[in-house]
């Protein structure tokens, strides 16, 4: 990213925009019984952020993060053994301030792809196989675009052409087109209503690095002409600077640090994403880099206090003992972490 | 001259689709050449995207599909005249593979340190359980982990970090000159990435194990190889020290594989924050 | 083992419900053992009496007490099901494990000779061999000749198995590992395999009791050792319906469903816990975060 793209995006940011999507102390943990033994996996335990309008932010993570989980339950998408414990998911579409999560089946569906859509993984896992793309755009869109005729079909054509596809590609069959076609296929359908907020799931994890280039700048592109909010979640911190305007590093089901994309991955705070960030290998660099310690706990019997305690150099007595709170750490930069200076902690 | 650790001369691999009346044929690999010196353990990369080839000629290099033309000889050996329960053994003793998915690559249902006490047993010198408990302890330690953390534990258990160093570990009982590693690190956390490409650098310098790197991502091709070999649809498109090709790649296709990583370039403000 | 029959028992109805069937069926057949009356004698009892507290299930017309008479009967039903189910698997296993996993020529032979048994018809074959074999015809013969006919179908789906098996990754480092294709087979594709073979045992013997019933009512077997089948064979010989003695039918049909729907109800409750993905998802593992 040049030095003039940046400061573009710094001057979106300037004004604080109202936000699309809060979600305030948010608790999502399975529930399961089986043969008596009760299990519960804590896999979203007290996250607190909002997007903005207009803005993309990023949420990085590994696995056992919960960012699976989180996205599952933004989307509305829970099932058994899946349970909200506790906490909202507030979008400023849905009428009357309901968390998503307490909503009726009737309410999401009015909002579900005309003001909240998602990009998944596999493009397969929305694309029905046995249906040409054409269908999978009528079965998706036709309703909150009046209808299935000619206007509809010539606005589906001008949308494609903005991902790059050409109108024969509506009358194939899914395993017919490559895979970052198909995916290209995914992104028209999730924003051809023009919707208020879109989820991706590693939206390009599966694709080759040359195409996943292209694709995340087409996303790009339309979010900047739609002016949609874009949640992107991915495990790859290379893909977050590419595209996001702030991102968020979530690490044992809790949010330990979110930033403006640039303040992050210039000034990190929490030891695990200055330790993610300074063990990226970069072509032309030497250094020797390090592993972490240990491993990413187990959401069904977390450590107490703090998650990152037990892989953490900075780990002091509070850390074992309490949960740090995300705090404001400067403006638009947030940390959990009691290592800080004037926080306690050791140093 | 002592022959080369492992040699490939033209070698190709088509598959065949389709019916009795209308194969296609596909070539998965088409005309690979390259040698890797014995006594001179290093680090050969060869990268590639979905669909190039790297896959198909890394399972030839395991034996495990076989060259439609040309051969592959490991230590003098042709690849293709192993016949038999004792030379297979003796070719397994020389390479042995890690594998893409560390939770796949054991049975989910059987507990881990059966496999690495077999594999001390069968290939390493240990002949009683007692010797491979050591040896497995042993081989444990220098991958970072220790027998104690995996005995009677399932795959489940640990983390892909820690499984696929327990995949190392079991392929080092073994004792083999090469190692062909194929993804290793793809699916394990980016945190504990780093460790485990640390440690194929340890394997090389202080085991004198050459390494076959298979990997899509070329920052940690740059991070970690001496040699570098770029495919593309089965074909070879540039090869050579691996500095000097990532450095400044001359074909057009590597060029645009080194312009498709994303690297974070961020500049200080000197204004806000 | 015991804690899984101990949980399943406790919180899987169709187990509890397949086992308590299962159970009283097997405790009749063990009742045989104190059976005042021997299996072959007749008239040893006034024929043709309702149930009553002298004979629970009545007497047949030929003079044997039914109750004690079928505690034989369901025991020699119940050792021939077992003994097809046991030969027939162990072919099923080992054609099918061996063919999936080595393939080439190995699995083309066997599978031809395979699909040659699945083609042959059974019932005129079993017919063939009584009519052959005649007085010879004993239970072993039965179950061998019908254990060698029965493992074909299932051999097909325990190669189509194994050879998923073969391809995956544990499956290679195993084999690196130094493990021999016996031991390959054995210890690592077996838990694999083992759901299949349960509820194929199950349907197995439910099959083989079924065609063993109908063959003896038919008459087509040796009707003096006493089984299932040779009762109603018996009973349709002295027209029981009509002669309004229901007891010495209804009471083996009664008993004979019982062992099918428990069999049944068991393979299916115990399928589901010894499928690998649910065991691992019991043991904690699957499932992203």
């Amino acid at each position: 990213m040049t030095g003039a793209a940046a400061l573009a995006i710094d001057a979106r940011q300037a004004v604080p925009a109202k936000a699309v999507l809060r979600v305030d102390g948010l608790k999502a943990y399975y529930r399961s019984r089986h043969f008596g033994v009760a299990r519960e996996v804590r896999a979203v335990d007290g996250v607190t952020f909002e997007v903005r309008a207009n803005e993309i932010y990023g949420l990085a993570g590994e696995s056992s993060s919960g960012k699976s989980t989180l996205i599952k339950t933004i989307a509305a998408a829970m099932r058994p053994p899946l349970e909200v414990v506790d906490g909202t998911v507030g979008f400023s579409f849905l009428a009357g301030g309901t968390s998503i999560t307490r909503a009726t089946s009737a309410e999401v569906l009015a909002i579900r792809w005309r003001n909240l859509s998602y990009i998944m993984q596999g493009s397969m896992s929305v694309l029905n196989p046995v249906r040409r793309v054409r269908r999978s755009f009528e079965d998706f869109a036709s309703r909150h675009m009046g209808g299935k005729g000619a206007a509809f079909e010539a606005r589906v054509i001008d949308h494609l052409a903005r991902v790059k596809l050409d109108a024969n590609v509506l009358d194939s069959y899914p395993h017919e087109l490559s895979g970052g076609m198909r995916q290209r296929v995914a992104i028209a359908l999730a924003t051809i209503c023009r919707p208020d907020f879109v989820i991706a799931d590693e939206p390009t994890t599966a694709l080759d690095v040359v195409v996943q280039k292209d694709v995340l700048g087409m996303i790009r592109d339309i979010q900047r002409e739609i002016g949609s909010s874009l949640l992107l979640v991915t495990h790859d911190l290379g893909v977050h600077a590419y595209m996001t305007d702030r991102l968020a590093i979530m690490y044992g089901g809790m949010l330990v640090e979110e930033a403006r994309t640039a303040d992050l991955f210039l000034t990190p705070q929490h030891p695990y994403t200055r330790h993610l960030i300074a063990s990226l290998p970069r072509i032309g660099d030497d250094t020797p880099r390090a592993g972490l310690s240990g491993s990413p706990p187990n959401l069904a019997a977390p450590p107490p206090g703090c998650r990152f305690h037990p892989r953490c150099p900075l780990a002091g007595d509070r850390c074992r003992r309490e949960t740090p709170a995300m705090l404001v750490h400067a403006p638009d930069h947030r940390v959990a972490c009691f290592a800080l200076s004037g926080r306690g902690g050791t140093a | 001259m002592s022959a080369p650790l492992l040699e490939l001369a033209h070698v190709s691999k088509t598959f065949g689709l389709g019916g009795l009346f209308s194969r296609r044929r596909i070539p998965a690999v088409d005309d690979v050449d390259f040698a890797l010196r014995a006594g001179v353990p290093e680090i050969f990369t060869i990268v590639g995207q979905s669909g190039s080839g790297k896959t198909t000629l890394a399972r030839m290099i395991l034996g495990m599909e076989t060259p439609t033309s040309g051969s592959i000889h490991l230590l003098g050996q042709n690849l293709a005249h192993i016949h038999g329960a004792g030379s297979r053994k003796l070719f397994m003793g020389a390479v042995q593979p890690i594998f893409q998915n560390p939770f796949e690559a054991f049975n989910p249902l059987r507990e881990l340190d059966h496999y690495l006490f077999l594999t001390a047993r069968r290939f390493g010198d240990a002949n009683d359980q007692q010797r491979a408990r050591t040896s497995t302890d042993a081989a444990m330690r220098q991958v970072g982990l220790s027998l104690v953390e995996v005995a009677g534990r399932y795959p489940h258990e640990l983390s892909g970090g820690q499984l696929q160093r327990t995949a190392i570990a079991r392929a080092m009982l073994a004792k083999p000159k090469l190692i062909v590693a194929d993804e290793p690190v793809s699916m394990v956390d980016a945190s504990l990435r780093m460790s485990i490409v640390n440690l194929f650098k340890t394997l090389r310098d202080e085991l004198g194990i050459s390494i076959i790197y298979i990997t899509h991502d070329l920052a940690t091709a740059y991070y970690i190889s001496d040699r570098i070999m770029i495919m593309k649809d089965g074909r070879v498109v540039e090869s050579g020290d691996a500095r000097v090709v990532l450095a400044a790649p001359q074909h057009a296709y590597s060029r645009q594989l080194k312009d498709a990583v994303l690297v974070p370039h961020f500049k200080v403000q000197t204004s806000e924050s | 083992m015991l804690t899984t029959l101990r949980d399943l028992l406790r919180y899987n109805a169709q187990f509890r419900i397949g086992a308590i069937l299962v159970v009283s069926v097997a405790t009749m057949a063990g009742l045989s053992f104190v059976s005042p009356y021997s299996p072959i004698d007749t008239f040893v009892v006034a024929p043709d009496m309702p149930p009553s507290p002298a004979h629970p299930f009545g007497t047949t017309s030929r003079g044997q007490d039914v109750f004690w008479h079928l505690t034989f009967a369901i025991r020699n039903t119940l050792a021939f099901g077992i003994i097809v189910a046991v030969l027939s698997r162990a072919f099923s296993l080992t054609i099918g494990l061996l063919s999936g996993y080595k393939g080439g020529w190995t699995d083309r032979v066997l599978m031809s000779i395979n699909d040659t048994f699945i083609v042959i018809p059974l019932f005129p074959i079993l017919v063939l061999f009584y009519f052959v074999m005649r007085d010879r015809m004993s239970w072993t013969a039965l179950a061998l000749i019908m254990a060698l006919l029965g493992w074909a179908y299932d051999a097909r789906l325990i190669r189509s198995l194994a050879m998923s098996l073969k391809t995956r990754e544990f499956t290679h480092t195993a084999v690196f590992s130094g493990m021999s294709t016996r031991e390959i087979l054995v210890r690592e594709h077996l838990p694999y395999v083992m759901p299949i073979v349960f509820s194929t045992t199950m349907n197995n013997m439910n099959w083989s009791i079924g065609l063993e019933v109908t063959l003896s009512v038919l008459g087509f077997t040796d009707i003096n050792a006493p089984t299932i089948g040779g009762m109603i064979y018996w009973a349709n010989q002295h027209t029981a319906m009509v002669a309004g003695v229901w007891w010495w039918i209804a009471f083996p049909v009664v008993l004979i469903v019982m062992l099918f729907i428990g069999l049944f109800l068991l393979a299916v409750s115990m399928n589901e816990h010894i499928d690998p993905r649910s065991r691992l998802q019991r043991m904690g593992a699957g499932g992203g975060t």
